[in-house]
């Protein structure tokens, strides 16, 4: 089975922001990029796909600034067979439909029968681009998924609903699956496929080339949010704070 | 009219999002002068009509086909995409629930109109509304520019509009149709299920000790849980901890997992993603540790310290137990 799977950089879960001088984006410089946490995910339902029937490929594909060539060389070392990176520049895309378009030209004569992106990308949270990609090239989608089964010409899997409630469903092929986490466990890339990734084949082409429509949305300015709640902050040395705690617990809210 | 509704059917009560999406349609509306209606379809399209028509709203459309008696992403998306063509809405509302998820973008691609999801705020700009989404693990707010020339589709987070504020009223009701065509509808869909209860019903524990990636390693849990077990506390987690196997799943507090509302909710190297938020912002008593001064969960806290956590629990138990 030949499958794509979407992967992005985003700035780490820790990282500090501040909003560039004009407002529009923010300073990228300094920050820690990683793979978009779902996107690991997908990565690594692939694989096992791959793995499970013992032959197809698995295609990489990321949209984004020369940085990403970290997260592409990540996934080739976990197993992934070649990429393929759509580069471009500030300022940052922000419109899904675009990127998803971009992406849909890109592998439309792949003849892909799964693509897997990730449920949604923590710095932009749209949580469509996988299923607009679907749409585009006239695939089966479905988000949330939380489990795969490869039928014959088709694909059955468990969605997770609201609350921790779940639902199988049967889906034609070709299909664009958005993954959430915690469907298995990511593997680390081992030396020899680190070595390895080095000889494998990353695609270049530019968005400006595969993108031929203007987006839909775009941000307009950025701001910092503002507190709701009236918080008391504990400071101090560690024992400081952990007295002040126990008071808290004790004569504050009562804890018994 | 101006603003339409789409509502989520939740076992024949209409979904307590699409509530809140009525109420925010209700107060733009008379905000901006803009007429509201509202879609009731699918199975229950009748029982959700009879519901809506009782809201102050111009008026609601139900829409029953036989493709759309159990959701699909292809049927729901299709009929959608079809309602906003023969209607041409300037907006059309959602509450961003997973099935809002999962459907809505195919309308955003088949209409090619910009779907701005998860909005938790608008303002009011050269006499129309601005919307706003979080960005950036919830420590930035972005403004949403969408393009000119048609409908808009937005979605609104959880409790971005309470619907205790839902004006009551009457409606006309009107019926419509859609044609969907069998072949279109390329997926089967099985009953929902619940997996196996795991014993802990978080959702009447007093005391919550709750962790988060922040724990670093699995090793690391048996610290809160010297916490927890030292004052009668229950553990809870984030979502990363669950999906690393370090917590069986019914731990989990969040949209995906459990609803909590203790009297302390001590949350340990959690971050406050909106997912977890919607789980925990019904506690009594929030106590956030945590190294990063600007995690958004402060936001939500009573009690803060900015700290290591890994430093600071095992001396708190110490100290607790004295
Ligand atoms: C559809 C959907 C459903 C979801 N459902 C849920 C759900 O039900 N429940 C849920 O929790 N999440 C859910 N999520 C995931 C959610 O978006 C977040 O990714 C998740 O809540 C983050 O968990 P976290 O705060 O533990 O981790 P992170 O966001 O990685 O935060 C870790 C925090 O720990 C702090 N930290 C690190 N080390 C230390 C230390 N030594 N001492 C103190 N602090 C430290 C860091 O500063 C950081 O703030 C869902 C996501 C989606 C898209
Ligand atoms: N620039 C990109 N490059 C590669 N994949 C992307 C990109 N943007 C989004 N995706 C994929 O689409 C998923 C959903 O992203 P989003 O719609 O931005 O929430 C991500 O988890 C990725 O798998």
């Amino acid at each position: 089975m030949k499958i794509c799977v979407l992967v992005k950089q985003v700035p780490g879960s820790e990282a500090q922001f501040s909003v560039s001088a004009d407002g529009s984006w923010i300073q990228e410089t300094g920050l820690p990029f990683e793979m978009n946490e779902s996107d690991n995910y997908a990565l690594e339902e692939a694989l096992q796909i791959r793995e499970q029937k013992d032959e197809g490929e698995v295609v990489v594909v990321s949209l984004g600034p020369d940085r990403c060539q970290k997260v592409i060389r990540e996934a080739l070392a976990k197993g992934a067979d070649r990429a393929i990176h759509i580069k471009e520049d500030a300022p940052y895309n922000t419109d899904p439909f675009s990127i998803a378009t971009a992406l849909a030209n890109t592998i439309k004569d792949e003849k892909f029968e799964l693509v897997l992106s990730g449920l949604q990308s923590d710095d932009l949270g749209f949580g469509q681009t996988g299923v607009i990609l679907g749409e585009i090239l006239g695939m089966t989608t479905a988000t949330l998924v939380v489990g795969t089964e490869i039928q014959d010409g088709k694909i059955k899997v468990k969605r997770e609903l609201e609350s921790g409630w779940f639902q199988w469903q049967t889906m034609d092929l070709p299909a664009s699956l958005a993954i959430q986490s915690g469907l298995n466990q990511p593997r680390y890339p081992s030396l020899k496929g680190i070595m390895g990734a080095k000889k494998k084949e990353i695609k270049e082409s530019l968005f400006v080339d595969m993108c031929d429509i203007d987006g839909l949305q775009s941000f307009n300015g950025l701001s910092v949010q503002r507190a709701e709640k009236q918080t008391e902050m504990i400071e101090g040395t560690v024992d400081q704070v952990v007295s002040k705690l126990v008071d808290v617990f004790k004569n504050e809210i009562r804890i018994n | 009219m101006d603003i339409l509704v789409v509502l989520e059917d939740k076992n024949g009560m209409i979904h307590r999002m699409s509530q809140e999406a009525i109420t925010g349609a209700q107060r733009i509306g008379s905000e901006f002068n803009l007429s509201v209606g509202i879609l009731a379809m699918g199975g229950n399209a009748a029982a959700l009509s009879d519901q809506a028509a009782q809201y102050d709203v111009n008026e609601v459309l139900t829409l029953e086909n036989e493709h759309l008696n159990h959701y699909t992403a292809d049927g729901y998306g299709a009929a959608v995409a079809q309602v906003v063509t023969n209607e041409n809405p300037k907006y059309v509302f959602f509450g961003h629930t997973y099935q809002v998820r999962d459907y809505v973008p195919r309308v955003s691609a088949k209409l090619k109109r910009p779907f701005l999801n998860d909005a938790v705020s608008y303002s009011s700009e050269g006499g129309n509304p601005v919307f706003s989404k979080q960005v950036l693990n919830a420590k930035l707010v972005a403004a949403l520019q969408p393009n000119d020339g048609g409908t808009i589709l937005i979605s609104f987070q959880s409790a971005a509009f309470s619907s205790e504020n839902i004006q009551s009223g009457s409606a006309n009701v009107r019926s419509i149709s859609v044609d969907i065509d069998s072949a279109e509808i390329k997926t089967v869909t099985e009953d929902p299920f619940q997996e196996e209860a795991g014993g802990v019903d978080l959702s009447s524990a007093e005391l919550i000790v709750s962790i988060g990636r922040g724990i670093g390693k699995e090793e690391n849990i048996l610290l809160a849980q010297e916490l927890a077990n030292t004052i009668g506390a229950e553990i809870a987690s984030s979502r990363p901890v669950v999906d690393s196997g370090w917590l069986p799943s019914h731990h989990q507090v969040g949209s995906s997992g459990q609803t909590v509302s203790p009297k302390l909710y001590l949350a340990l190297g959690i971050s406050g993603a909106i997912q977890h938020v919607v789980g925990m912002k019904g506690s009594k008593n929030i106590v956030v540790i945590n190294k990063d001064p600007d995690a958004p969960l402060f936001e939500l806290a009573d009690y803060g310290v900015v700290g290591d956590m890994l430093e600071i629990v095992p001396k708190l138990t110490e100290a607790l137990d004295r």
